[in-house]
């Protein structure tokens, strides 16, 4: 698998994953088959494959992120590579250093993979324009989260055997959303119809021009939908001018039990983490059989083996 | 005694309707009648102007000068030196340094520091509150006798509706005009872009035009309310120019400025990251450029200015949202007026261009400047209104790069730039 084929060579030239907007439909689909073969490799008894042997991949987290971060550990290290954690905390930014100089830094070590999470949207683009090593986007502001969304598409993709012609319900606060946005953008390439459900104040209706449907009553769509995708909503720091209360928003748009049984039976219940059970979702629906939740973790690891895997063979540091 | 006779150029001098092809002369840094040269025993300079303007010293009233301390960004003397290699013989310099211009001693250090060091005039405006900061009226009697030609907390806006009153209903017993940047904090609350599709597909927080509008339409309330002028600088939004032409036509004492970067592009400039283009107000919608193309076609906004805001490299290139708002502009200024409003555009014509950037802001500011009638000080920019000529923002006079222009390909730009009879830049 180290042997990059010619298949490959046309199908994926960059070194770079800074967002789903920028990929193409047959791009994102190479991902998607690509994580295939690394999913397989995660049910062997040795789940270790020598791809990016002798790469030094940085886990660059400026903004806290667990779960993001040790998926991105877990793929780096079953490809081989060496990974170094680097956090807000315990990097140079905190002495004032710009990130543009804590980049070349890790450049000048031989980073050939950066992972970076940012709370400023733009940020990987930022360092990709600067750097020759890969940057790899795991999450800028509100703008992409371009490894989630995929491992959504990958888990809709294996769960229904398609993407194109679903109905996909995105439900929450996707103003600030990059999950939403990175979904957005890989649902609509592939053929999806996405309706986003939330507050007016969290769903606006400037969202429409992304080709995406709004609705603020979540009962009126549930019924048709393949999916619902269920974001954390967050009410504690600057969300309290854009809806009065965590028990208005339940009683409004939450994934009740009651709600659940308008569900189709084969819909997808999604959620990209960590969950506020009783808020956006009820917990038995959360723990349900149309949950695939716990399998969208496992596959972020395929899907992030594979974003490695193509972005750290073209990278030439 | 020192003579200088500018030949065959097209004399256009708005403030005294004047168009037409005929030699200028200029006696001890004076503009003097053709007769006085004749007698003139001295050698005469003679300048030829055949196929130029000849246009009253353009003057830009909203330009950052960074000094006192931020020189590293801008100097007086390297401000001064970009706004002649622009066109510009007199320049309004932002009370927004550090210290910032809210007390005497500042103002009068300004004016020493350009006396000494500025090859344009440097005029200097002062703050409407102490330290800029919304709460308290600057000293502003004090600040009028240290010469400061009119009031702002550019940079910020007084949010306090009843501390903006007072400002304005103070101000008008010195005649002193208040200018304003116009922003209403809640509104725009942390927003870096026009709040519209770009920001909805980038994910960068929105800077609404109704976070403009707003304290338009309040300070022309306020403008009626204290019967005295209030300017509005950068205006950006569709909306704001609604608002100024209906106030305007009912004779309110209120008036708009438009920047180059707000005609010259559109939020969609800002999708690759680029700090460059990022400024404030926000690059807006085609929408919001066709409306203040409009308003400077029939009136409603009369001055032009380029709200030239020197930042570092390293300033500008971090994180979008950490990167401090701002263009430099002086050097490109006239260049894309020019080029957009009378070439492209065809919405003015050069004429008016010209009193846009003389007359206007002069009786705005009540400052002698902007004319080229007999006796008035010497103050001349020759224009080359077809010269083709590229941006290359490394051969800037300004101390800084920060262009959204660099490479843009221009018609019509200033050649010669004369204060007070001597030449200060030549093309």
């Amino acid at each position: 698998m180290n042997v990059r084929s010619p298949d490959m060579n046309r199908r994926w030239n960059r070194k770079d994953l800074l967002g789903l907007r920028e990929l193409s439909a047959d791009e994102i689909n190479f991902i998607l088959e690509t994580a295939d073969a690394f999913k397989q490799v995660g049910t062997r008894e040795i789940k270790k494959v020598p791809a990016l042997r002798g790469k030094t991949l940085v886990n660059f987290f400026v903004e806290p992120s667990t779960r993001t971060r040790t998926s991105f550990e877990l793929a780096a290290s079953r490809l081989s590579a060496d990974v170094i954690n680097i956090s807000a905390s315990t990097s140079s930014l905190t002495k004032g250093e710009t990130l543009k100089d804590t980049a070349k830094v890790l450049e000048a070590n031989h980073a050939d993979i950066i992972v970076l999470r940012h709370s400023s949207a733009g940020a990987p683009q930022f360092l990709a324009q600067r750097l020759k090593s890969s940057v790899i986007n795991a999450g800028d502001g509100a703008h992409e989260h371009p490894t989630q969304g995929l491992l959504d598409l990958y888990t809709i993709r294996e769960k229904r055997e398609k993407i194109d012609n679903l109905n996909v319900v995105i439900v929450g606060d996707i103003l600030f959303s990059r999950v939403a946005r990175s979904n957005i953008f890989g649902l609509l390439k592939l053929g999806a119809r996405v309706t986003l459900v939330g507050p007016s104040t969290l769903a606006p209706r400037e969202f429409e021009k992304l080709g995406v449907s709004i609705s603020h009553k979540i009962d009126n769509v549930l019924p048709d939908a393949d999916v619902v995708n269920l974001l954390r909503i967050q009410h504690e720091r600057q969300r309290k001018e854009y809806f009065p209360s965590i028990g208005e928003y339940t009683q409004l748009f939450g994934l009740t039990k009651e709600r659940a049984k308008l569900l189709k039976p084969d819909c997808l219940i999604m959620h990209p983490g960590p969950i506020n059970r009783g808020v956006e979702i009820d917990s038995e629906v959360a723990d349900g059989l149309q949950s695939v939740i716990l399998d969208q973790v496992t596959n972020g690891l395929a899907v992030r083996m594979a974003v490695l895997y193509l972005c750290g063979g073209i990278a030439t540091p | 005694m020192s003579a200088t006779i500018i030949r065959n150029g097209r004399v256009i001098d708005p403030a005294n309707k004047r168009d037409e092809i005929v030699d200028l002369a200029i006696v001890d840094g004076r503009i003097a009648q053709r007769s006085e040269i004749s007698g003139q025993k001295s050698e005469v300079e003679e300048i030829d102007a055949k196929g130029l303007i000849v246009a009253p010293g353009l003057i830009d009233m909203h330009v950052h000068l960074r000094e006192p301390g931020s020189s590293h960004k801008e100097t007086i003397a390297s401000g001064a030196r970009a706004a002649a290699a622009g066109g510009f013989t007199t320049i309004v310099c932002m009370p927004n340094t550090s210290p910032p211009a809210d007390n005497p001693s500042t103002i009068a250090w300004i004016k020493d520091r350009a006396a000494e060091t500025g090859c344009v005039n440097v005029l200097p405006s002062g703050a409407i509150s102490k330290d800029l900061a919304g709460e308290e009226l600057a000293p502003i009697g004090s600040l009028e006798e240290a010469g400061v030609v009119a009031i702002t907390d550019d940079g910020h806006c007084v949010q306090n509706h009843e501390l903006m009153r007072r400002a304005v209903e103070y101000a008008r017993m010195f005649g002193l005009p208040v200018l304003d940047h116009c922003q209403d904090y809640n509104l725009v609350g942390n927003g870096v872009v026009h709040e519209g599709y770009w920001s909805t597909l980038l994910g960068l927080a929105g800077w609404p035009a109704a976070g403009e509008e707003a304290i338009v339409l309040r300070n022309i309330l306020l403008a009626e309310l204290c019967d005295h002028r209030i300017h509005c600088q950068h205006i950006s939004a569709a909306g704001s120019v609604r608002l100024l032409r209906e106030a305007r036509t009912r004779g309110v004492k209120i008036s708009g400025e438009v920047c180059p970067h707000h005609i010259a592009l559109t939020d969609e400039a800002i999708q690759n990251f680029d700090t460059n283009f990022k400024i404030n107000p926000p690059l807006r919608s085609q929408r919001d450029v066709d409306a203040l193309l409009e308003g400077i076609a029939d009136g409603t906004l009369s001055i032009l200015a380029s709200d030239h805001a020197p930042h570092a490299d390293f300033e500008k290139e971090v994180e979008f949202d950490v990167a401090p708002f701002g263009v430099v502009g002086l050097e490109t200024e006239l260049g894309i007026f020019i080029d957009l409003l009378v070439h492209k555009h065809g919405k003015i014509d050069i004429g008016r261009l010209i009193e846009m950037h003389t007359i206007e802001p002069a009786r705005l500011l009540r400052i002698e400047a902007g004319t080229l009638s007999s006796g008035a000080v010497a103050d001349v920019t020759l224009i080359d209104p077809n010269l083709e000529w590229a941006v290359k923002t490394d051969t800037f006079q300004s101390a800084s790069r920060n262009s959204p222009f660099d490479g843009w390909k221009l018609r019509g730009r200033a050649v010669q730039t004369i204060v007070s009879g001597k030449t200060v830049w030549k093309l």
